[in-house]
């Protein structure tokens, strides 16, 4: 193992993935959701839940590890962590399983992700606890959801750079048609017009309905161990080649408004450190599952990760390239917008899929899959290989 | 309708603003406007701060018009702007506001479509909050 700048480089593989049904509504809590996902993980490994002694999470998660390993019968936990800001620590969990095992802190690590935002309350109507302090210069003005947050930021960019309404419907189509071949996904059966788009109610405009992630519940989980581990398990591994996690100078989190520069958020750093650890660069990528609470931040995301140029995000929607067979195949599962909203964790276990040969939209030979985390929120990233 | 909830920093923005007065944060040491208030000058990390008065002129930065589902409070004045506005003096510092026909005027009345980014803007104070009227020229 190298020491230094290439230490985690292909060192750690993703070697089990699983998940619940994702709905509405789901009857089991948010604790037995977890559990079925992470034995379901587990099990697609061929590794028994004793062997694991590692946990990484992110906030915002219910199931505790207590729970979990006691539930699920884990042995001695040598390593756990939980990841702050929500959405943007999906990746991280997996960041710093792989970093654990590499330093010899573990063997066996599970991420997991339990929600039920399908049916259970949603964070920005709890009025009664004390608000993050950012809260006070925007609440009290009705700036009050995710959605409107975001919404400002959407409608500065598409006055600096000229971009459309149709390059954020060209984002919620590629997700929908991946999830049209994805049965698993809540919108299978459910295509999307331009016409449906562009005659759907706001929300927070400039977003309309379609330009927001499904509230969902469901559970996703997976299983990190070495890279020589991983060659005796049940799956072809999937490596994490390089990892990132990013709170950039002078960030605000959703609200970047008071950044001297908005528009760069934590994908460009999270971006540098990706690409300086890795053997490979953004043409490389053949799929990439990019976060998608709300379509903006896909545009955002492309240009942070160096897809296209600065403000050339709309554009590089253009011409089908979202789509399979198109430049860059993004959110084969359906993503957030319209396969689960699961806090990201279904764009993790994509991109296994997608390197095991196995994605429902299976791009022809794939060998490097870019996950992102929540863009607009400290945030994480990482580049598999097969 | 939600109350600022403040924390010791951000206390003072809103003691003058209940005195129909805008003032920002600045440093004492480098002189730098900052916003949202906090601890320490990240430029050049003195401790020391002075809440500077400014004219409350501005331009729009952006600009959502929010629509239900939302808290019932908001929802009955739904749908509403919400702006964000670049002060005069100070380029980057930007303040998230509504754009009313009037201080204390509901927040629905405005027309949405006749806000522009770029649009020159006041402050005007309701209950302790700063609004932001369209400036005559």
């Amino acid at each position: 193992m190298a020491a230094g700048s290439g230490g985690l480089k292909d060192a750690t593989a993703l070697v089990g993935i699983g998940q619940t049904p994702f709905a509405k509504r789901l009857p089991e809590d948010e604790r037995a959701l977890a559990c079925r996902a992470v034995l379901a993980a587990l099990d697609d490994a061929g590794i028994a839940p004793g062997e694991v002694d590692a946990l990484a999470s992110y906030t915002m998660e219910e199931t505790d590890e207590v729970e979990l390993a006691k539930a699920c019968g884990f042995g001695d936990l040598t390593f756990f962590s939980k990841v702050g800001f929500g959405g943007g620590g999906s990746c991280a969990t997996v960041a710093h399983l792989a970093a654990a095992i590499t330093a010899g802190q573990a063997s066996v690590g599970v991420a997991w992700r339990s929600r039920k935002r399908g049916s259970g309350p949603r964070p920005w109507t709890n009025t009664s606890v004390q608000l993050p302090t950012p809260a006070q210069w925007t609440r009290p003005y009705g700036l009050l959801r995710p959605a409107d947050e975001i919404a400002m930021l959407t409608r500065r960019y598409l006055h600096e750079y000229g971009a459309t309404r149709d390059h954020l419907f060209n984002v919620a189509l590629a997700c929908r048609n991946r999830a049209n071949q994805n049965p698993a996904a809540i919108m299978y059966d459910r295509p999307l017009t331009r016409e449906m788009y562009m005659t759907s109610r706001w929300i927070s405009e400039p977003l309309c309905l379609f330009d927001n992630c499904l509230e969902t519940d469901g559970a996703l989980a997976c299983v990190v161990v070495s890279a020589e581990r991983a060659r005796d398990c049940r799956r072809r591994p999937v490596y994490v080649h390089s990892a990132a996690q990013s709170l950039p100078a002078q960030h605000h989190g959703m609200v970047n408004y008071w950044n001297d520069d908005p528009l760069t958020g934590p994908a460009w750093s999270a971006a540098r450190h990706l690409w300086k650890h890795s053997d490979l660069a953004p043409e490389d990528v053949d799929v990439a599952q990019i976060y998608d609470a709300f379509t903006p931040l896909v545009l955002l995301s492309l240009e942070g990760y160096g897809f296209c140029g600065r403000g050339e995000g709309g554009a590089f929607t253009e011409g089908g390239a979202l789509e399979i067979g198109g430049l860059l195949p993004v959110n084969t599962g359906g993503g957030g917008l319209s396969e689960a909203y699961v806090h990201g964790f279904n764009l993790i276990n994509e991109g296994v899929r997608q390197l095991r040969g196995s994605s429902t939209a299976q791009v022809p030979g794939a060998s490097a899959c870019l996950v992102t985390a929540g863009e607009g929120v400290p945030t994480s990233a990482l580049l598999l290989r097969s | 309708m939600l109350r600022p909830v403040t924390d010791a920093d951000g206390a003072p923005f809103w003691e003058y603003a209940a005195q129909g007065e805008l003032r920002v944060q600045a440093c004492a040491g480098c002189d730098e406007f900052r916003f949202p208030p906090r601890p320490c000058c990240p430029h050049c990390q003195s401790f020391e701060s002075e809440w500077r008065p400014v004219s409350g002129r501005g331009r729009v930065w952006s600009y959502v018009v929010a629509h239900p589902p939302l808290l019932p409070d908001y929802a009955a004045q739904a749908p509403y702007n919400v702006v964000v506005v670049e002060l005069d003096e100070a380029p980057r510092i930007r303040l998230v506001g509504n754009l009313v026909t009037g201080a204390g005027q509901p927040l629905g009345a405005f027309p949405p479509e006749s806000i522009r980014i770029g649009a020159r803007v006041r402050a005007v104070f309701h209950d302790g909050l700063p609004q932001w009227v369209p400036e005559r020229s």
